[in-house]
């Protein structure tokens, strides 16, 4: 039988391993499986590479796990935002390394790494300082710029609904890069607002198969970002 | 406007000539800044589907207060609304759709343009900047027709339309057409052309205000 829901949200995550490279979805808030990075703050594992869009606000979430010196890179298109306060100072400090990837190529990246392709060209950023000491190629009079792809070894994703065969639905513009980040993980961490039956998703609406998770957890409350720096909260408290 | 008095066009009527200018049907990337406020200004019969980035096709008005949705924002984190029609995807299909030049136009803000259409946006480059990209270099690479809606020059009255960019570039040759408060201007083979000045404004001062020399 095959059965991915993990009763504890601590317990999913107790193998995260130092110098893990670890994908988390969410663009700004939406999508950001807050639950799971705190229990990641939880554990404390260290020298993490982290590859998500941003870097998180307030001192919740991604900001919290840089602010716990956890992570020693991040791979991300725009390290910044309004409440932005953690990653700035560490980078200006030094004490953070930064690849920064324009957004679709972040994308096409995480995508290339879940489907088994090495590299690719790409025209984004061509000409530009992020494509220097890049091997650019040619390709009917154009330039094009390879880049690699990107596989992880956990991905932490929050999702609308779950069954127990990891097949999930997402909502809105929270989907993001979820379901490219569970395709190119060595293990896949969901947490799912709602869990049902198998046979309760319609196939037809599936938007990540569950051949590309290995767990789910189910956090039927989740906690949001503004709301957390709004209130003036901290992880840990 | 920082105390200071509005020359030429303001915000609003910079967008407003934007929006005149989408052809009906377009699927349409707006940049954070002033090009959020194109779509206010579309005129009546014209249907434009705007994309963002963060993987919505068929982006709506802001909603009104009370109905907020946390997982429902633009590129700029902001929250929005969706049409009738509209669809969600996730980011690869996105870019799918910017880098695989299935939109037609990206309006998007600049730091600098030069006379041969390369746009700096992203990083000014100084120590203790830090830099974030975003979706521009991706837009500029696969929109077909790419639109710059900026002040003509910087609040210190620095040139923005320039020579050469100094500033890290996000795409060379890639900017199609400039709306500033002062002038709408085509990016040609022969250099920046203007299409049309706003009221009260002159060629020649105009042309003070711009470093490349502009075709009349």
């Amino acid at each position: 039988m095959i059965n991915k829901i993990i009763q504890s949200d601590k317990e999913s995550v107790s193998d995260i391993f130092n110098g893990a490279i670890v994908m988390i979805g969410g663009f700004g808030e939406a999508g950001s499986p807050v639950e799971l990075i705190h229990r990641l703050i939880d554990l404390g594992s260290k020298d993490l590479t982290i590859v998500s869009n941003n870097t998180g606000s307030g001192n919740v979430g991604i900001a919290a796990l840089i602010a716990n010196r956890q992570v020693k890179k991040m791979i991300c298109s725009f390290p910044r935002s309004t409440n932005s306060v953690v990653f700035p100072e560490l980078y200006r400090n030094g004490e953070i390394e930064l690849e920064l990837v324009p957004q679709g190529t972040l994308a096409e990246r995480i995508r290339a790494g879940g489907a088994g392709i090495p590299a690719f060209y790409t025209p984004s950023s061509v000409n530009t300082p992020l494509a220097d000491g890049k091997e650019i190629r040619e390709f009917d009079g154009q330039s094009y710029v390879m880049e690699y792809g990107i596989r992880a070894d956990f991905s932490l994703v929050k999702c609308h609904t779950a069954d127990r065969y990891g097949n999930l639905t997402y909502n809105k513009t929270a989907r993001n890069f979820s379901p490219i980040m569970c395709t190119a993980a060595e293990i896949t961490i969901v947490q799912t607002k709602h869990l049902v039956e198998p046979g309760d998703i319609d196939p037809e609406v599936v938007i990540t198969p569950g051949i590309f998770v290995n767990r789910v957890v189910e956090i039927s409350n989740p906690e949001y970002e503004s709301v957390l720096v709004a209130n003036n909260e901290r992880y840990p408290k | 406007m920082n105390g200071k008095l509005q020359i030429g066009w303001n915000r609003n009527e910079m967008a407003q000539k934007v929006a005149q200018d989408l052809p009906d049907g377009s699927y349409v990337n707006l940049g954070i800044g002033i090009p959020e406020l194109v779509a206010d200004h579309v005129p009546e019969g014209i249907e434009i589907i705007y994309h963002t980035e963060n993987g919505l096709l068929g982006m709506g008005p802001v909603p009104e207060k009370g109905q907020e949705d946390i997982e429902l924002i633009n590129a700029g984190k902001k929250y929005i609304t969706a049409i009738t029609g509209a669809s969600y995807f996730h980011h690869a299909d996105s870019f799918t759709m910017i880098r695989g030049g299935h939109l037609d136009i990206s309006v998007l803000g600049a730091l600098q343009i030069s006379k041969e259409g390369n746009l700096a946006n992203w990083s000014t480059g100084k120590p203790g900047a830090i830099p974030a990209v975003g979706g521009a270099m991706d837009l500029v690479a696969g929109v077909k027709n790419v639109w710059v809606i900026t002040q003509h020059v910087t609040k210190d009255d620095h040139f923005k339309l320039v020579n050469d960019c100094t500033f890290p570039l996000t795409g060379k040759g890639i900017v199609d057409r400039i709306y500033t408060n002062l002038a709408m201007i085509n990016v040609t083979e022969k250099g920046l052309q203007v299409r049309e000045l706003a009221p009260g404004i002159s060629f020649d001062y105009l042309q003070k205000r711009t470093e490349p020399t502009l075709i009349q």
